[in-house]
């Protein structure tokens, strides 16, 4: 009987943990109605140019705008279609897009992605690899130093012999490539 | 049986020292894609596509397609060993593979799996064997209106066989029109919708966009799940296999069934995920005992398997015969085909015969050493599963990045790549479809320019698309399954409004 108050205590806990978590969450209808707004820009963009470059007849025959004018006419047809839709079940649809804790997932492995591809413009392919794949490991795998240290080093190495020796596929190199007389 | 004689020349082609050589990397790298989560067969072609620039095209080719043999292979390895499917057409794997490995029977499942995919893929290559000359010489006759009207039912058929909504697989096809537009017009020189962009100069490459929806949008994802692989593991013997295969004769008339499904899906631009569930949900319907789906049963696993394959292998017969692919697999590989200077199409078949044969006959042998090869190393698959996705995900993402900078040798490449990334995370989860984007991606300037030879022939009459029988069947097809999803809506409302009339209710 020692441990019941206990159990009770845990029990609390945990069902405060899943009244806070269970509306944080993100319903699909802002990114509906983003993405189809988003579409109809596109959409607009197509229609406007074509119109510029000419969507009509020439003496030779169909102009370039003739053929995108009227894939950005269908374009904006389905995506207004879309927000419609989106907007007469407003308050109708609950359906998730994801709840925060995946939102934060995401974010956290998309920041790192652009951080890389940043990486990439000034350090070069090969040691930004390398600087992602360490933080991952460290991060998210708490791995033990000696094998970050491998496969960190390791995967940007097998990339260098397999594209620049094997295949003879230049890729972007950075200042330490060029220390190194690449 | 010009065909048998074309195939004999085919395996010439085919069975050299190097070209076997390429096979059997082809399928390794073929299953390590299929089994990663982040690389599939389109996305892990498409990186490794510009490796085989230098290569010459048979040899290119047949290593590229056998990637996508191991591919189509390699996803059934972790749905029944981690209810993970590595490809979207192995969903439908898990259902009753996961369960047979939960019981120990997991070598049992994998046999089924690989059987039934190597069944499946061979029934579809002996379709091309014999239909693809025959569809070729056929399509010679082919003017600008029938290929437009083609590309038209292929984009169609899109719309009216998709399970999501018509209008996001219109505007996702749509958007595919639009980017593939952008850049210099070919006909008459003039930039289009570059906005002053000097990057935009050379229009958005597929290749990209494929590295990026199916890449970096899977990879996120994924990570939205937070994995974490908790498999089963197995050794497959040869005692299992031969009591398996023994169980598998006793289902001729579910593969016959599956291998149809998956045909049809595959030449007609279903694809191999549709086919799949299509093959499943027939199996479980004809059976005398539906309950007992989803909770182990082999045929659960043949089904799916069977039609997944049989339809990846025969989507490449509409891409050889008509320049127009059946899946986003076989778009990227006609990307190569372009990229090689092979113009796909009709004339193929007359002019690279050394290539075309020796492709076909590449798919015999890539399927039989695909089916060797993932029967003896299934363990090591099992294996690789369990390194951390924290070490995994970096890695592709690397990748990726040096696929889509390796196209063009271009840094604008790689941001895009990025950009599609997130807009390949956004639509799947809003169920926009990416097939028909990337399709229309690859088609967009082919569709573009029969369309307007087709006006310059009737001097801008649409009446053109009814000018001949041919035609104006194939158009008048296209125009019923454009419109399939409102006829069918309108059918059900129809009888539903009967029904409740029977019933005295007001509407």
């Amino acid at each position: 009987m020692m441990t019941s108050p206990v159990k009770l205590v845990m029990q609390e806990s945990d069902s405060n943990q899943t009244m806070a978590s269970e509306p944080r969450s993100v319903s699909v209808r802002w990114p509906e109605v983003l993405t189809a707004l988003m579409l109809m820009g596109i959409a607009a963009m197509v229609i406007i140019d074509s119109l510029r470059v000419g969507a009509g007849w020439a003496e030779d025959g169909p102009r370039a705008g003739y053929f995108p004018f009227y894939i950005g006419l269908i374009l904006m047809a389905a995506s207004t279609w879309i927000l419609i839709s989106q907007l007469r079940k407003w308050n109708a649809s609950n359906a998730e897009f994801a709840d925060r804790e995946q939102l934060g997932r995401v974010v956290s492995i998309f920041i790192p992605m652009v951080v890389f591809v940043a990486g990439i413009a000034v350090l070069g392919i090969y040691v930004s690899s390398a600087l992602l794949i360490a933080y991952f490991m460290v991060r998210y795998g708490k791995n033990k130093p000696w094998l970050t240290a491998l496969v960190s080093l390791g995967v940007p190495l097998l990339l260098f012999a397999v594209f620049e020796r094997w295949f003879l596929v230049l890729l972007p190199k950075g200042p330490l490539e060029q220390l190194l007389g690449f | 049986m010009q065909e048998l004689l074309d195939l004999g020349h085919g395996f010439s082609v085919a069975l050299t020292l190097p070209n076997i050589g390429y096979m059997v990397i082809g399928i390794l790298l073929g299953v390590l894609i299929g089994v990663l989560p982040g690389l599939g067969g389109a996305n892990g072609v498409a990186i490794l596509l510009p490796l085989t620039f230098s290569m010459n095209p048979t040899s290119a080719i047949i290593m590229l397609s056998c990637i996508y043999w191991g591919a189509l292979f390699g996803g059934a390895i972790t749905s029944i060993l981690f209810n993970i499917p590595g490809e979207p057409w192995s969903v439908a794997t898990t259902f009753d593979g996961f369960p047979m490995a939960q019981q120990g029977k997991a070598a049992q499942a994998l046999t089924a799996a690989f059987t039934s995919s190597f069944v499946g893929a061979l029934f579809a290559v002996l379709l091309i064997t014999f239909l693809a000359p025959v569809l070729a010489r056929f399509a010679l006759k082919f003017g600008p209106p029938e290929f437009f009207a083609v590309q038209l039912l292929t984009f169609c058929s899109f719309v009216g066989m998709s399970k999501e909504a018509p209008a996001k697989t219109l505007a996702a096809m749509m958007l595919g029109f639009a980017l593939a537009a952008v850049g210099m017009d070919s006909v008459t020189g003039q930039l289009r919708m570059t906005y002053g962009v000097p990057d935009l100069l050379k229009g958005f490459d597929f290749l990209i966009a494929v590295i990026g929806l199916f890449g970096i949008g899977e990879i996120l994802l994924t990570m939205e799940e937070g994995l974490a692989f908790k498999g089963k593991s197995a050794k497959i013997s040869a005692k299992v296999v031969w009591q398996t295969w023994g169980q598998l004769l006793r289902h001729w008339p579910l593969f016959l069934r599956s291998m149809a499904i998956g045909c049809w899906m595959g030449i007609t631009p279903g694809g191999a995920t549709p086919a799949s569930f299509m093959s499943y949900g027939m199996a479980r319907r004809v059976s005398r005992d539906p309950s007992s789906f989803g909770k182990g049963r082999i045929e659960g696993v043949i089904a799916p398997e069977t039609a997944a394959h049989a339809a990846g292998t025969s989507a490449l017969l509409p891409m050889l015969t008509l320049g127009i692919p059946g899946s986003p697999t076989a778009a990227v590989l006609l990307g190569g085909l372009l990229i090689w200077g092979l113009q796909p199409g009709p004339m193929l078949f007359i002019e690279q015969k050394d290539f075309v044969w020796g492709l076909i006959a590449s798919m015999y042998l890539g399927n039989l050493v695909g089916l060797i090869v993932v029967l003896t190393t299934v363990p090591w698959w099992a294996a690789i599963l369990r390194i951390p996705f924290a070490v995994i995900a970096p890695v592709i993402i690397a990748i990726c990045a040096v696929g889509a900078y390796t196209v063009h040798s271009s840094m604008f490449d790689v941001v895009l790549m990025l950009v599609f990334g997130v807009v390949g995370y956004v639509f799947k989860k809003l169920s926009y479809p990416l097939a028909p984007l990337v399709l229309a991606l690859v088609l967009g300037d082919m569709a573009e320019a029969s369309f307007r030879q087709s006006m310059l022939l009737s001097q801008g009459k649409l009446s053109v698309f009814w000018s001949n029988p041919l035609v104006g069947t194939l158009t008048s097809v296209a125009l019923l399954m454009l419109l399939w999803p409102v006829l069918s809506s309108l059918v059900r409302g129809l009888s539903s409004g009967r029904r409740r009339a029977d019933l005295g209710a007001k509407p």
